[in-house]
C-alpha cells in the first residue's frame, strides 16, 4: 500500500536512505557503520533496479552496462566483452548499440537488469521493478528475474504493491503496514491465511471499495 | 542623416573601409569571442558544477560559508555593467595581459563578465538532470566526482551545448562594446567610424554583420544540441 514504507525499506538496505534507528547486517557487518569507500564496494555487492529503469540516456545500451564496471574500474574490453555476454542473458543481444530512448519499457528494463548484474553482486534489489510495465511484459520480466535467481544463486528482494507479483515468484513475504511488518512468513503460508489485517486486506480485497480507501 | 548614407562619394568611401578594414574586424572579433569563452568555460565550468553538487543534500556538499561566498561573488560580478566592468578591470588586465587596451587586452574583461554568467547556465543545465539517476549511480557505488563526471555532465551535454550557444552569442554582443577601450572587431568599427565620424553607412554594415554571426553561432549551436541529443529517437 502507498506509504506503508516499502521504498523506505528497500533504500536501507544499500544505505541510499539512513535507518534512524537498528543496523542493515549484509554477511553479518553492519553497514550502516562502514565508511563510504566500503559502503561504496558494498553497494557493487548489493544492485538495484528500479520502476523507472534510470539508464543513462545519453549512453547506449552497452555502455549502459559497462557502466558500473567503469565505476569498480574494470579496463574497457574487459568490460564491453562481459557486457555483450549480459545482452544475451537478458535476451538482447541486437541492441547494443541502440539507445534507450529506442527501446520499449519492458526491454529498458532488461538493460537495466544487466546493468545490475554486471558486477556479479549478491542480491538484487527491485524497487516496483515492474510497476511502470503492462500485465504481459511484468510477466516477462519476473520470469527472467526468476531465472536470474535459480541461475546465478542471487538473491532477489522485491518491493511492490502488486499480489499477483509475489504470487508468481517469491518464495518468502512480509507484509508491511504505515511504516512496519504486519506478518511474515513463506508465500503459501501467508497467502492461505492472512493473520494481520493488512495481510487480509491485500490477499483478499473482496470489498473492493475499501480497498480502494486504503490502497 | 539619408545623405549621410546615400551618396555616391559615401558609398565609394565606405566600400573602401570594408575592403581594406572588414576582414580584420571579422577576424579579430572571432578571437576575441571564442578565446573569451573559452576561458569563461574553463572558469564557469567547474564552478556551475559545484553550485549544484555542493549543495546541502547534493553529490559532494561543500561548507555553507564557501557556497555562499561562491554565490555572492557571481551575483556581485554579474550585476556591475560591463561598460563599468572594463575600467574597473583594468588592473588586473596590466597584471595578465603587460597593457590594459588593445584586442587581446579586451578579452580580460570579458571573460570576467562571462564567467558568471556561464556557471549560472551550467548550474541550471546540472540541475535539469532527474534525481532518480543520481540515486542510480550511489546504488551502483559512484563516488562523488564519478557521479560528477560520468553521469552530471555527459547526461546534460545538449543542454549544455544550448548554453555555451547563449554564452558565445552574449560575449559577441559584449565585444562589440570593448571597442571603447580599443579592443578591436566590428564593435570599434562601428564606433570610430559611425560615432564618431558620422559614417553611417560604415556602422550600419558593421552592425549587421555582427547580426549575421550571431545567427551563424546561433543556428550551429541549436543544431549541434539537438544533433548530440540521444534521447531523440534520430539521432541514435
Amino acid at each position: 500500500m502507498s506509504g506503508a514504507g516499502k521504498s523506505t525499506l528497500v533504500r536501507c538496505i544499500n544505505m541510499l536512505e539512513r535507518p534512524t534507528s537498528g543496523s542493515v547486517l549484509i554477511d553479518g557487518e553492519d553497514i550502516g557503520r562502514l565508511p563510504e569507500a566500503k559502503l561504496r564496494r558494498v553497494r557493487r555487492n548489493v544492485t538495484m533496479i528500479f520502476q523507472n529503469f534510470n539508464l543513462l540516456m545519453q549512453r547506449n545500451c552497452l555502455d549502459n552496462i559497462c557502466f558500473p564496471l567503469e565505476l569498480a574500474g574494470v579496463k574497457k574490453p574487459e568490460a564491453k566483452k562481459y557486457a555483450f555476454e549480459l545482452l544475451e542473458t537478458v535476451g538482447l543481444p541486437d541492441k547494443a548499440y541502440a539507445f534507450p530512448a529506442q527501446l520499449s519499457g519492458g526491454q529498458q528494463q532488461r538493460i537495466a537488469i544487466a546493468r545490475a548484474l554486471a558486477t556479479n553482486p549478491k542480491v538484487l534489489l527491485c524497487d516496483e521493478a515492474t510497476s511502470a510495465l503492462d500485465p504481459k511484459t511484468t510477466q516477462s520480466i519476473l520470469r527472467l528475474i526468476k531465472d536470474i535467481n535459480k541461475k546465478l544463486g542471487i538473491t532477489v528482494v522485491i518491493i511492490t504493491h502488486q499480489m499477483s507479483v509475489v504470487e508468481e515468484i517469491c518464495n518468502r513475504v512480509a507484509i508491511l503496514d504505515e511504516g512496519s511488518i504486519a506478518e511474515k512468513g513463506p508465500v503459501r503460508a501467508v497467502f492461505s491465511n492472512p493473520k494481520s489485517e493488512a495481510g487480509r486486506r491485500l490477499v483478499f480485497p473482496t470489498n473492493t471499495e475499501e480497498v480502494a480507501k486504503h490502497a | 542623416m539619408l545623405d549621410l548614407i546615400l551618396s555616391p562619394e559615401v558609398a565609394e568611401k565606405t566600400l573602401w573601409i570594408v575592403k581594406t578594414e572588414f576582414p580584420l574586424a571579422v577576424w579579430e572579433t572571432l578571437y576575441i569571442t571564442l578565446v573569451a569563452m573559452l576561458f569563461a568555460a574553463i572558469i564557469g565550468l567547474p564552478l556551475g558544477v559545484m553550485l549544484v553538487a555542493g549543495e546541502k543534500g547534493g553529490v559532494l556538499p561543500l561548507p555553507k560559508g564557501l557556497m555562499n561566498a561562491l554565490n555572492v561573488t557571481i551575483n556581485l560580478l554579474r550585476s556591475i555593467p560591463f561598460l563599468i566592468l572594463m575600467i574597473m578591470a583594468f588592473p588586473l588586465t596590466r597584471l595578465i595581459v603587460g597593457t590594459a587596451v588593445g584586442t587581446t587586452a579586451s578579452i580580460v574583461p570579458l571573460v570576467i563578465a562571462a564567467f558568471p554568467f556561464v556557471a549560472r547556465l551550467v548550474e541550471s543545465s546540472i540541475r535539469e538532470i532527474n534525481p532518480n539517476i543520481i540515486e542510480m549511480a550511489q546504488s551502483m557505488g559512484a563516488s562523488p566526482l564519478q557521479i560528477i563526471i560520468k553521469v552530471m555532465i555527459p547526461e546534460s551535454i545538449p543542454s549544455l551545448i544550448s548554453g555555451a550557444t547563449i554564452a558565445v552569442t552574449t560575449i559577441l554582443g559584449y565585444s562589440a562594446m570593448s571597442g571603447i577601450i580599443g579592443g578591436g572587431g566590428l564593435g570599434k568599427i562601428a564606433i570610430n567610424y559611425g560615432y564618431y565620424r558620422y559614417q553611417y553607412l560604415v556602422m550600419l554594415l558593421a552592425v549587421v554583420l555582427l547580426i549575421a554571426m550571431v545567427q551563424i553561432f546561433q543556428s550551429a549551436g541549436t543544431r549541434l544540441s539537438v544533433k548530440s541529443d540521444k534521447r531523440l529517437k534520430q539521432n541514435a
